[in-house]
């Protein structure tokens, strides 16, 4: 018995190390699980407005890297056709009824997508939280039945066109996914938006979120549900997809 | 007595026609004065009601909380049902629906990339309807610079001063984007078929005017109506009448506990101009009552004028036996003629000066340069029946005022002394 007492403590070792991973670990493993090298996917929002009616919204998007994307409306059949084309910091909208491709930029891009509750910057963002913040473990929590990390991030020095400055995130302890988020202001003290992951699925070895929630603190809106119906991670993506070339096609 | 009256007053010209003439000057002043007053201050409502408010207006309670910011998501649903019944349940009044939007205007190239961007607010009228108003109310035709009024679906007029900065002409087509009542952002193509002077600054540097129906299919509107406007036959505004029916109509068909029912305001309410229209009311009362006194005290000068050049006439007329009363009551009818003949001249130029005004108006669009107030820029008068009588108060009373004073020293006229003034 004594003899195993030194392979249990060496086994002990790993876990006692991992609970108490830092703040920049914290973010590490969840860029992991939620920034894509490619992607392709189907997602369905699911919009209730001011009125209270529901709108359902799907598309499919392929994803290369961190600052190319594409994403083209399935239905309703008002919005099919229509395309965003993200490549690097600029982002292309064409839509087929008026055969124009426009670029959205400046404060256009913290608008609305759809009158949902995720902005075109929500929609395209797919950076690294470890490139883009510092951050603290403030302390932890157990929210939706899952023990969790909480994380007060803030925007690195000299990262200005950061969305948002401060976000105060709750991570789960295994799966590292950030289950509850509130974004800020550059203030810190502005709540702009409330996000929460409401289920995950298990994809290989990746936890990804299955259904998200989105709500703008300042819309009128009730919420923002988004549902990943079917995601492949690792695909191979013509890169001509990604060309303003390609969005009339 | 008449005859002799008559005859004294067309034979000495001092007595009768320079008087007349100043009277006459006096009212027409008075009369135009007031026209121009009550045209300038009607002019700036009646362009209120045109553009923006109606006589009287439907809204959802709702897009009324926020009218400010034209959240057409908060629009009355079964605008066409609606509209059906106010034109059976009041036919006094020509019903008309807009919808206004705000977006961005994108001119483009032949490779159909963007080469200008302005913001531009639009308004939906009814071009087509076969019982329309609006291109009259609008005064379309007149206003045309370039180009013709929408002939077809699609087709958009844009104030001048707007097209010219995106180098637009007409037949071009241009690309609104904005947003749905969904919030999904819109792309539609618009055909620029004519270019219009609005004849208000921030109407010509900002705006264009499209199809309704086109422009309910752009925000994905369906049946909905975010504004049905409401102009009574009148052609100024009544308050007392606007008050009355938005009571009866919020009585019979506003629901105050749904956000979404439909509810009549007026224009006084809707563009908070009451507090202005009492002050319009109250500055227009309090100009006419000083045009009115200052001429009075003209007027009333010229009475007594007349009466203080005529001392010694009076005295010879009591020397030779006429009583104080009698040369007094001469005087006083006198004065009434003079009085009545000056006011009705007067007060037919100044209705002639007013109504050339009100029918021609008087184009002051060069002195405004960049002025971003929206406010006519023809100035016109407005005859109303008050104009018709308005100069009698300076023309008649005053001036038989001023002759009835001076006329009291005819009591005190000594004789005695009488040929010792006449030799002098």
């Amino acid at each position: 018995m004594r003899s195993l007492l030194p392979f249990l403590f060496l086994g002990a070792m790993p876990g006692m190390l991992m609970a108490q991973p830092d703040a920049d670990e914290i973010l590490r493993r969840i860029d992991i699980q939620m920034v894509t090298e490619s992607a392709e996917a189907t997602a369905t929002m699911v919009i209730t407005n001011r009125r209270g009616r529901e709108t359902r919204i799907t598309s499919r998007s392929w994803s290369k890297g961190e600052t190319t994307s594409l994403v083209e409306y399935l239905s309703p059949a008002r919005e099919k056709g229509v395309k965003m084309l993200r490549l690097e910091d600029v982002l292309w909208m064409y839509t087929p009824s008026a055969d124009r491709v426009i670029q959205i930029s400046g404060h256009m891009l913290r608008q609305s997508v759809s009158g949902s509750d995720l902005s075109y910057e929500d929609m395209v963002d797919n950076g690294k939280l470890l490139d883009i913040y510092d951050a603290a473990v403030v302390g932890e929590e157990i929210f939706m039945d899952r023990h969790c990390y909480v994380l007060r991030l803030r925007a690195k020095e000299g990262s200005d066109n950061v969305t948002y400055a401060q976000r105060k995130i709750w991570v789960d302890k295994t799966r590292y996914l950030p289950l509850k988020e509130e974004r800020y202001a550059k203030n810190g003290t502005t709540l702009l938006k409330n996000f929460e992951i409401r289920s995950v699925q298990k994809i290989g070895n990746r936890w990804y979120p299955k259904e998200m929630y989105f709500k703008d603190v300042l819309a009128k809106g009730q919420g923002t549900l988004y549902i990943v119906e079917d995601i492949k991670f690792g695909v191979d993506i013509p890169d001509y997809m990604f060309t303003k070339a390609a969005l009339r096609e | 007595m008449f005859r002799f009256l008559m005859k004294g007053m067309l034979r000495d010209r001092h007595r009768s026609l320079l008087p007349s003439i100043v009277v006459a000057m006096g009212v027409m002043l008075t009369v135009f004065m007031f026209s121009y007053m009550k045209g300038m201050f009607d002019d700036f409502f009646n362009n209120g009601a045109m553009y923006e408010s109606g006589h009287v207006k439907i809204t959802s309670r709702a897009y009324y909380e926020e009218k400010d910011v034209l959240p057409n998501d908060l629009a009355m649903e079964n605008g066409a049902e609606l509209m059906d019944m106010l034109r059976s349940e009041y036919p006094g009044l020509q019903w008309s629906e807009r919808v206004k939007f705000g977006g961005l205007l994108d001119a483009f190239d032949e490779n159909r990339e963007t080469r200008a961007q302005v913001g531009a607010a639009g308004i939906g009228i009814d071009f087509f309807g076969p019982d329309t108003a609006e291109r009259n109310r609008w005064n379309l035709a007149a206003g045309l610079q370039q180009g013709t009024l929408p002939q077809k679906s699609g087709d958009i007029l844009m104030g001048k001063t707007l097209a010219s900065q995106m180098d637009l002409n007409v037949g071009d087509e241009v690309t609104l984007i904005s947003s749905t009542v969904n919030g999904s952002m819109v792309l539609q193509n618009f055909n620029l078929a004519g270019i219009i002077y609005f004849g208000t600054p921030p109407m010509d540097k900002g705006m264009f005017l499209a199809d309704i129906n086109d422009a309910k299919f752009m925000l994905d509107m369906g049946d909905w109506s975010s504004e049905i406007l409401g102009y009574l036959q009148t052609s100024y505004y009544d308050d007392v009448k606007a008050r009355d029916l938005a009571a009866s109509f919020n009585a019979a068909h506003s629901d105050t506990s749904d956000r979404f029912s439909p509810e009549m305001i007026v224009m006084l309410d809707d563009a908070g101009l009451a507090e202005y229209f009492g002050y319009a009311e109250k500055a227009g009362s309090i100009v006419s009552f000083m045009m009115i006194f200052a001429m009075g005290v003209v007027l009333w000068n010229t009475g007594l004028m007349g009466a203080i050049r005529r001392y010694g006439e009076m005295g010879l007329r009591l020397a030779v036996g006429e009583s104080k009363g009698h040369v007094y009551r001469s005087l006083i009818m006198e004065s009434l003629g003079i009085a009545i003949v000056g006011t009705v001249v007067g007060t037919s130029i100044g209705l002639g000066f007013s109504y050339w005004l009100q029918e021609v108006g008087f184009d002051i669009g060069s002195m405004m340069g960049d002025s971003t107030m929206l406010m006519p820029t023809i100035i016109r008068a407005h005859i109303t029946p008050a104009a018709f009588y308005i100069g009698f108060f300076p023309g008649v009373f005053a001036t038989l005022l001023g002759s009835a004073l001076s006329g009291l020293r005819i009591f005190k006229r000594d004789t005695a002394s009488l040929f010792k003034e006449l030799e002098t």
